[in-house]
């Protein structure tokens, strides 16, 4: 397994915010994590990234205990986009992709020929090299949340964190990020509200709710509309795509229930 | 970059040998460099030059690198503070130090505590009242082993307050107006007290400070980036926090120590040479001492000859000549600090 989230438990004061997570991503899966409002799945991916120590349990990348290894190691083995990307100084695109080396560079030293070279790489796949010198203060939402991908990819991370990717991103922007995740390999945890692209861009969703795991499994066989209704708290209707056959959530505003959610 | 730090060096280097020459005796550029270089070599001067040599060597020299120190010293610690608490508006005085130092300082003076010092007992009263002050805010602010940079500001402006409240009381109860001047000495600042025997001290902690600061650059980059991200590259933020805190505080509380707490260096100057070169710390903790030691070294310049005889506090100059140039450059190129 390339990443194990092994019987993972957090909590803040009395409020569990996560327990007893199990989850596997195999070698180049993407998976989804998906669940309602505070279901705890940033919560699991700050775990992984190291923002938060969790209160029981571990995260094993290749076998190996992250919380065991100092936190420049770790960032080499797991590289992530985070809900909170915001910074006051102006630094400019290509400075900020390229802080994404930092975890393999010594102190100030400078970025060789083959970092250059990711960077730029990195730079060209998420569409961002046009505004290697702009500040990343002027940059629009959709443009600095590609520029973080970007430095999470110059890592060269074994897993890849996702928190929201797809926020802020047009739609051209969002459906390029996610099938280049799927193209390039990446081994991947993503979290994604919208179902329909979850469904597409992962070949696993694992669905939280209250913080516990409900189900894994393919989108196939996770997203259904009984699930829909007692983990969501929406009446939806779940049909096949028709060319690729991977289920598909479509909402009927006319038959909405408005009586919350059961789960 | 490597023509510009060439370049403020040398106008560093010209600054310092017009400032030693200028003041009530006036002496030339290439005398002031005899005089240095006589002081240095052990090489001799002429009698009736003995006048002139003590005041160049024994009291200007020690004076114009008291405040390049300073002036470098103050810039990188604003650079330093500013993203240790992610702050446009942090400075090297955010966390209390400045009043913490004016109280110790106001206390020894009152009191006269600490006499076995001699003459560095003010000095020493003020650094004590900048390390607890320091202290002070660090364990109010510490939360879950981490400071959260909001927690930090907050507490240290409350910790000023406190401090400032602690000096009226000592000032309005002092028998005599000595408390006063010592209260308006160092909440201004000013080089005047500058020896020799107080520049090996202030020199060391400063210029391992610079150091220091300069080689944790790329760090200070993944910091600015926010807490999340820079957990997720690899930086721990709760030590390089707790390492800056205490850098920046021992540095800030020698420099105030022996000049007082000189306002707005240490807030402008980063976002002037951020201005100039960009937001990469690396550079800027490379630009900003250089930039820091030009404007002290003018400031004091001006401070002292404006109204000759009588001196004018620093902090008035840094303040005068500092808004205006900041606000000219903060309106005429696109400075973007915080959300755009």
């Amino acid at each position: 397994m390339a990443l194990l989230l092994d019987g993972l438990s957090v909590s803040a004061g009395t409020a569990d915010l996560v327990t007893d997570l199990f989850l596997t991503v195999a070698a180049g899966q993407v998976v989804g994590l998906v669940g309602p409002n505070g279901s705890g799945k940033t919560t699991t991916l700050r775990c992984v990234y190291r923002a938060l120590r969790p209160s029981a349990g571990a995260v094993r990348v290749d076998g190996r205990d992250l919380a065991a290894l100092p936190m420049r190691e770790s960032a080499r083995l797991v590289g992530a986009l985070t809900q909170e990307g915001h910074t006051d100084l102006d630094f400019t695109v290509e400075e900020t992709v390229a802080l994404g080396r930092v975890p393999h560079l010594r102190g100030n030293r400078a970025l060789g020929a083959h970092d250059r070279e990711l960077c730029r790489r990195a730079m060209e796949s998420m569409e961002v090299a046009h505004l290697a010198g702009r500040g990343v203060l002027s940059l629009s939402g959709g443009e600095r949340q590609r520029v973080l991908v970007a430095r999470a990819l110059v890592q060269e991370p074994r897993v890849l964190i996702l928190d929201e990717p797809t926020n802020h991103l047009d739609l051209h922007h969002q459906i390029r990020l996610l099938s280049m995740l799927r193209a390039a390999g990446h081994t991947a945890l993503v979290t994604l509200h919208d179902l329909n692209l979850a469904a597409s861009a992962c070949d696993r969703l694992a669905v939280l709710s209250g913080g516990r795991l409900v189900t894994a499994g393919t989108p196939g066989e996770v997203l259904t509309e009984a699930l829909l209704r007692d983990v969501f708290g929406v009446e939806a209707t779940v049909v096949p795509h028709p060319l690729t056959g991977v289920p598909q959530v479509l909402y009927d505003l006319g038959s909405a229930h408005l009586e919350g959610t059961t789960a | 970059m490597r023509s510009l730090v060439l370049l403020l060096a040398a106008v560093l280097a010209v600054s310092v040998l017009l400032a030693i020459g200028v003041g009530a005796a006036a002496v030339p550029p290439g005398q002031t460099l005899r005089y240095l270089w006589a002081a240095l070599s052990g090489g001799a001067i002429t009698p009736d030059e003995v006048t002139t040599y003590q005041i160049v060597w024994q009291v200007r020299t020690p004076r114009v690198i008291l405040a390049v120190l300073v002036g470098a010293g103050l810039s990188a610690a604003g650079v330093a503070i500013q993203a240790m608490v992610r702050n446009a508006l942090a400075d090297p005085f955010v966390l209390g130090v400045s009043s913490g130092a004016s109280a110790g300082a106001v206390l020894v003076g009152v009191t006269g505590a600490l006499t076995a010092l001699g003459i560095y007992a003010v000095s020493a009263g003020a650094f004590l009242g900048a390390l607890l002050a320091s202290a002070l805010v660090y364990f109010v602010a510490r939360q879950g082993g981490g400071l959260s940079p909001l927690r930090l500001v907050l507490t240290g402006v409350a910790a000023a307050f406190g401090f400032q409240a602690v000096m009226s009381v000592i000032v309005y109860f002092a028998p005599d107006g000595e408390a006063t001047s010592t209260v308006l000495y160092w909440s201004m600042g000013g080089f005047g007290a500058a020896t020799w025997g107080a520049l090996p001290v202030i020199a060391a902690v400063t210029l391992t400070a610079l150091v220091i600061l300069r080689g944790l650059g790329r760090r200070l980059d993944v910091l600015a980036q926010g807490d999340e991200s820079a957990a997720a590259l690899g930086v721990d933020t709760v030590r390089l926090r707790r390492g800056l805190f205490v850098l920046t505080s021992l540095a800030t509380g020698a420099m105030v120590a022996v000049s007082g707490a000189i306002g707005f260096v240490g807030l402008v100057m980063p976002h002037l040479v951020r201005l100039l070169v960009g937001a990469a710390h690396t550079r800027v903790l490379t630009i900003a001492p250089l930039a820091g030691a030009i404007f002290m070294v003018w400031a004091d310049l001006v401070a002292r000859t404006l109204v000759a005889p009588r001196e004018l506090p620093i902090g008035v100059i840094t303040a005068l000549v500092g808004v205006p140039v900041f606000v000219t450059l903060l309106r005429r190129r696109g400075y973007l600090f915080g959300r755009a």
